[in-house]
């Protein structure tokens, strides 16, 4: 773990003499080539959430937690990458909040990037309070003293040498993942008798739970009805609220993830970015689902080397305990040490992503546009160096704060899950209808929220009391599950979103052609790759990718 | 950008790779038996350094390449 750490410093002091301007410190002087900029994108999206959740998940519904790799992310990536990363890229915008100032107005710019800096540094905190549990139940440390060095080591490298670092650091740690947790997906395999017998032993599960048996093996013959399958979600929702309306909406819109594309070299690395990105993506399940699944199969029907899981104090499964236990179950000392830095490592790059993010909104679309305008390029390079201490400093706090008052952390995720949902429509309207105004977004974007709080407000999943769980305004419809209810709050505030975005637009005013050349699809030039090869041409790479996503769902169907 | 970021990821495998390599040659076999058996740091050691060896060979000639060729940057 100590020579891990030396060499995220290190890289971090080695760039240092880099970072001349804000834009080096911001956008990596969009000097980076795809390969590196399209690992750090899935890299910074692996955080704490995808690697203990999607483990927790797979243990909890099985194989179909792959909908979010292989319906949700890989559609949307090939979709940001083919059509919308040639406005990102090519408009002037340095952020995404900074798009939608060039395309719609200043009002729509600020409600953006307002909810997403508090978002970033939140989740940042979350990530932390969440690692710092994880460390104190797995080698003991103190939460403080947890917290403290993944703060200052992320600090450090990203004060230093600013994107470029970050994701020099994503790309490490993403092999740094992938070899950390593939030996233990091999053991574990091993343990379950390989790939048929974990498949009856997660038949096993699935009768014992009340399912049919292949619940938890097969990924869509159960979807025909919410009570055929763990999740209790259908088909129709799982589509349109996870692979539509969810998916796209981060993969396409949060910055977090589309700064590193916008940190490649040219308009041809931008667009690959996510399309190489999508490659190891599809093939993660193995390396975060898989082991879930094992660790539920073990559970029911122990291996020889008898591993179970945890339980809680009121007897329900640990779920979110199924990666970490099984790293100490079957990792004897020596390796232990690479699959906990593997993890530390998730954490760390799930925060710097954040964090990075956060400092560049902060900077270009906050401070730079509403406190001081007009200030020289070397002060706000010292302002993203100042947005990185404060920025760690309020993660730091927020996970403190979710120490004493879990429920206040659920409520603003809550509430974040609100605003991000409709955002999609509003890229998705700009984009492609030269006609959408400033107006009708803001209001669109506004209504959009209005109604997943008031969809979620209305609604309860199966079984929870009123109160955070939905329901504050009088349950009238009561889903199978809490994942359905989600779902459908997508669907209904895209819906929403879409529509009045659509009516207000065409109220008001338009705004001249010529103002959107390069912001709507309909009036900027197609980006020429004739000269390419064709391995380099985003619409053939997508087109590849998806077919691949194609067979791994009818493979595992 | 003027550092490739293979040669730190190269550097880094190799020392880890050496690491656990060394560890499982030299160390107490009996830790082994949580792990099925199998001597895991041995194995894994000799893959993540062959990864490490890889990518410095790869970072070297990438970079030789850039100096010699005035076009590229």
């Amino acid at each position: 773990m100590l020579v891990y750490f030396m060499f995220v410093l290190g890289v971090g002091f080695a760039l240092q003499r880099y970072m001349k301007t804000s834009k080096d410190f911001f956008l990596s002087g969009r000097s980076l080539p795809a390969w590196i900029t399209g690992l750090a994108f899935i890299s910074a999206n692996l955080g704490a959430q995808e690697v203990i959740g999607m483990g927790a998940s797979g243990a909890k519904y099985g194989i179909a937690t792959s909908h979010f790799y292989w319906i949700g992310a890989i559609p949307a990536m090939v979709f940001v990458g083919v059509f919308m990363m040639p406005f990102y890229y090519g408009s002037r915008a340095r952020s995404v909040p900074e798009y939608l100032k060039l395309r719609f107005d200043e009002k729509t710019r600020g409600f953006n990037a307002i909810s997403f800096a508090t978002m970033t540094v939140f989740s940042s905190g979350i990530s932390l309070y969440a690692m710092g549990l994880l460390m104190g139940v797995l080698l003991g440390w103190n939460f403080t003293f947890a917290i403290m060095v993944a703060a200052v080591i992320v600090l450090i490298y990203i004060f230093l040498g600013g994107l470029t670092s970050a994701i020099y650091n994503e790309v490490l740690q993403f092999f740094l993942i992938v070899f950390g947790f593939a030996p233990l997906v091999l053991l574990g395999l091993k343990d379950a008798g390989g790939w048929s017998g974990l498949v009856t032993r997660l038949n096993g599960v699935a009768t014992a739970q009340g399912y049919q048996a292949g619940a938890w093996s097969s990924s869509w013959q159960f979807m025909s009805a919410p009570s055929h399958n763990p999740m209790g979600v259908e088909w129709f929702g799982l589509l349109m609220g996870l692979g539509f309306v969810l998916s796209f909406g981060y993969w396409c819109t949060d910055f977090l993830v589309v700064q590193r594309a916008m940190a490649a070299d040219s308009m041809s690395a931008a667009r690959r970015t996510p399309l190489i990105a999508a490659i190891p993506k599809m093939v993660f399940p193995v390396l975060v689902i898989l082991p879930g699944m094992i660790a539920i199969a073990l559970t029911y029907q122990a291996g020889s080397s008898g591993f179970v899981l945890p339980k809680k104090l009121d007897g329900t499964f640990n779920y979110d305990l199924a990666i970490p236990m099984m790293l100490g179950h079957y990792f004897p000392t020596g390796i232990l040490g690479v699959g906990l830095t593997a993890l530390m490592a998730s954490f760390m790059s799930g925060m710097a992503g954040n964090v990075t993010a956060f400092n560049t909104v902060w900077t270009y679309d906050i401070y730079q546009s509403y406190l001081r305008p007009g200030a020289s390029d070397q002060h706000y390079l010292w302002m993203g160096r100042m947005a990185t201490i404060f920025g760690i400093a309020i993660s730091v706090a927020a996970a403190y704060v979710a120490t004493r008052f879990n429920n206040i952390m659920d409520m603003l995720q809550l509430v974040f899950a609100f605003v991000n949902a409709p955002l999609f429509a509003t890229f998705l309207l700009g984009m492609f209808w030269k006609r959408a105004t400033g107006h009708g977004a803001f209001v669109g974007l506004l209504s959009g929220t209005a109604a997943a709080a008031l969809h979620h407000g209305l609604t309860l999943p199966h079984g929870a009391m009123a109160g955070i769980k939905g329901g504050w305004f009088g349950a009238m419809h009561i889903y199978p599950s809490e994942m359905a209810q989600n779902f459908w709050t997508a669907i209904f505030a895209w819906t929403t979103c879409f529509v009045v975005t659509a009516v207000v637009s065409l109220l008001t005013k338009p705004r001249a052609e010529s103002e959107l050349a390069g912001l709507v699809y309909s009036l900027t030039a197609r980006p020429k790759e004739d000269h390419l090869p064709w391995y380099k041409r985003p619409a053939v790479l997508g087109a590849i990718v998806l077919a691949v996503a194609l067979v791994l769902n009818i493979v595992f169907w | 950008m003027g550092l490739d970021i293979r040669l730190p990821i190269g550097l880094m495998f190799t020392i880890l790779g050496l690491l656990l390599f060394g560890f499982g040659i030299l160390g107490d076999k009996a830790i082994y038996q949580q792990a099925l058996g199998i001597n895991v740091n041995l194995w894994w050691g000799a893959v993540m350094l062959a990864f490490g060896l890889a990518m410095l060979w790869f970072g070297r000639r990438g970079t030789r390449k850039v100096k010699t060729d005035p076009d590229r940057e």
